[in-house]
């Protein structure tokens, strides 16, 4: 089975986002570059899933030098192969313009099954596994926790709010990963030292034959006006009193009485 | 050329979800603003009756989309069906609610017309004669105010948001003729919890417990229940395993905006502040004074809340009789 994982460099959740003198983009200095964690989800699963059946894991990732970090470490889980697409006309791009590079990336590599995390941490879009799989003419199933293959098709448990629905789908088909999924391991010191010798190949916007005006900066949808943090609070108003009670009774009278929430 | 503002409704068992009122609210006001109309979408399987309580919240025109394909959703069946039904009269504008269907769907869809789509959006407002979109990005950290170049814009409204408006009118019920062909995928079982549980990303209010639980959310629970409120979780209490994923708020969970958030416990690592940041107001219980979550919160207390917070189930019980 030729499985494909998307995989998508972002800054360390842990971490605090400025925002860049420009106004409309976040300062890129300084940052600590993780894989995105719902990605993480879907090159474990990918591994999971070639462990059992055999097959191919390649990981595809899109944008600047450093994103072959990303990769490399998914090399070093386990994956067998990487394709950097790198081009600076390709750089600034949204959701859209990156589904159409990846779904043209995917006409260059064979695969049963497409696996992403269900959004990047970063945008928070979510957007890019349902237009891959639009723009490739396949059926995708969203934030699925459970993973069965069965003769010619894939079996996935989505979680929606107050439960789980499994729905089922031809291959080739895209799956969004979702936390629950399984928990994701770490690269081994012998897995980093073989990734290093894993193929990667880097192609350009000409190599998967995609029109640099529509994709990056200048093919853009989402037009950023401004980024702004989100607005500060008063000064904490500490609640005191000599008794648990007495905290509790002022708490609930400042909140019936004052801030009429309860 | 595009015109009108479209609101996608979501329902489950013949009801609406309330982000659906939302949607359609925010549309109606958005349809003032520019002079235009505005159409609400019903999707499902026997969902006729549905159509005239949207009218009630200023709908001018309801579009009905019926179909036994559309019985249980199916991304790939609803974006068909949406897109045959707004073909005749291309929109300016598509509103969903951001729900996980509602979401998958905008996604979808936004694809298939190669259109612009902000997702989980906070605010719309109009400016110089363009629409603006503020969505929440980084789990909360960032606000991104975006413009969405090309036609139809989109935009998912983030649940208990956008405020709901009875704007009751005549609306005109039409239900186009749908062709939706074979659709490859089959919903197998549907598991949905019917306790009634508060889904965290709609809930009014929510109460959340972090490591300073040590895993006994009893508490926790015992207020939310008395409150009327979803329970939440941080990080590391979903890391230890004391309470599923679907609970977590933060970055790599559940982005929340309810209108009071209870934190107990949870000294307040940055992911998880940025998740909870846009509630209009935050409680945080902790026994330690230097935690950062106090430096997010409007009002706190310092103290144990093993202690505490049976008192406050108390004195809530009792304030609600």
């Amino acid at each position: 089975m030729n499985i494909v994982v998307l995989v998508k460099q972002v800054p360390d959740t842990e971490s605090l986002v400025q925002i860049a003198a420009d106004g409309v983009s976040i300062r890129k200095e300084d940052v600590k570059w993780i894989m995105n964690p719902y990605d993480e989800l879907a090159v474990e699963e990918a591994l999971r899933i070639r462990e059992a059946r055999g097959g191919t894991v390649t990981v595809v990732s899109l944008g600047g030098a450093r994103v072959q970090e990303t990769i490399r470490t998914a090399l070093a889980m386990g994956a067998d192969k990487g394709v950097h697409i790198q081009d600076p006309a390709a750089e600034g791009g949204d959701a859209p313009a990156t589904a159409r590079i990846l779904a043209a990336a995917l006409k260059t590599i064979p695969f049963d099954l497409i696996l992403c995390g269900q959004r990047g941490v970063d945008e928070d879009n979510g957007q890019v596994g349902p237009a891959v799989a639009e723009r490739l003419g396949i059926p995708h199933l969203a934030l699925v926790v459970k993973v069965e293959l069965l003769d010619g098709r894939v079996r996935g448990h989505r979680l929606v709010e107050g439960g789980t629905v499994v729905v089922e789908a031809p291959l080739p088909a895209l799956i969004t990963t979702q936390r629950g999924l399984n928990e994701p391991r770490y690269a081994s010191l012998p897995g980093i030292m073989k990734a290093k010798k894993k193929p990667l190949e880097v192609k350009t916007l000409a190599d998967l034959g995609v029109d640099p005006a529509t994709v990056g900066a200048a093919g853009r949808k989402i037009l950023v006006q401004a980024l702004k943090l989100p607005p500060t609070r008063k000064a904490v108003r500490m609640i005191t009193g000599e008794t648990p009670e007495a905290v509790a009774a002022e708490l609930v009278r400042v909140l019936h009485d004052e801030a009429r929430l309860i | 050329m595009a015109d009108g503002i479209v609101a996608v409704t979501e329902q489950r068992e013949g009801k609406f979800r309330k982000v659906s009122y939302e949607a359609v609210s925010e549309g109606r006001r958005l349809a003032d603003a520019l002079g235009t109309k505005l159409t609400a979408v019903v999707m499902g399987s026997g969902v006729q009756g549905l159509a005239s309580e949207l009218a009630a919240f200023g709908a001018d025109r309801v579009l009905v989309l019926d179909d036994p394909e559309l019985a249980d959703f199916r991304v790939e069946a609803y974006t068909e069906a949406l897109t045959q039904a707004l073909a005749a009269e291309p929109p300016a504008v598509v509103l969903f609610g951001a729900t996980v269907q509602g979401k998958d769907l905008a996604a979808r869809f936004a694809a298939r017309q190669d259109a612009g789509l902000a997702m989980d959006c906070t605010a719309i407002h109009l400016q110089d004669g363009a629409l603006v979109f503020t969505r929440p990005m980084f789990g909360g950290k960032i606000l991104a105010e975006v413009k969405i170049a090309g036609s139809p814009q989109i935009a998912a409204v983030r649940p208990n948001v956008m405020r709901i408006e009875r704007r009751p009118r005549e609306a005109a019920v039409e239900t186009p003729a749908l062709s939706l062909g074979a659709i490859p995928t089959t919903v197998v079982e549907q598991r949905l919890d019917a306790s009634g549980r508060i889904e965290l990303s709609e809930a009014d209010i929510i109460v959340s417990g972090g490591r300073g639980t040590g895993g006994n959310f009893a508490p926790i629970e015992e207020l939310a229940a008395a409150l009327g409120a979803a329970v939440g979780a941080s990080r590391s209490a979903v890391d230890e395993g004391w309470r599923k994923h679907s609970d977590q708020v933060g970055q790599t969970g559940k982005v929340v905006s309810p209108t009071l958030y209870i934190a107990c416990g949870i000294s307040g690592a940055i992911q998880h502040l940025a998740g909870m940041s846009s509630s209009k107001v935050i409680v945080a219980i902790n026994k330690d004074p230097e935690a950062p979550i106090f430096s997010k919160a409007d009002y706190g207390v310092v103290g144990d809340m093993f202690q505490i917070l049976p008192k406050l189930t108390e004195a809530v019980k009792a304030l609600k009789g």
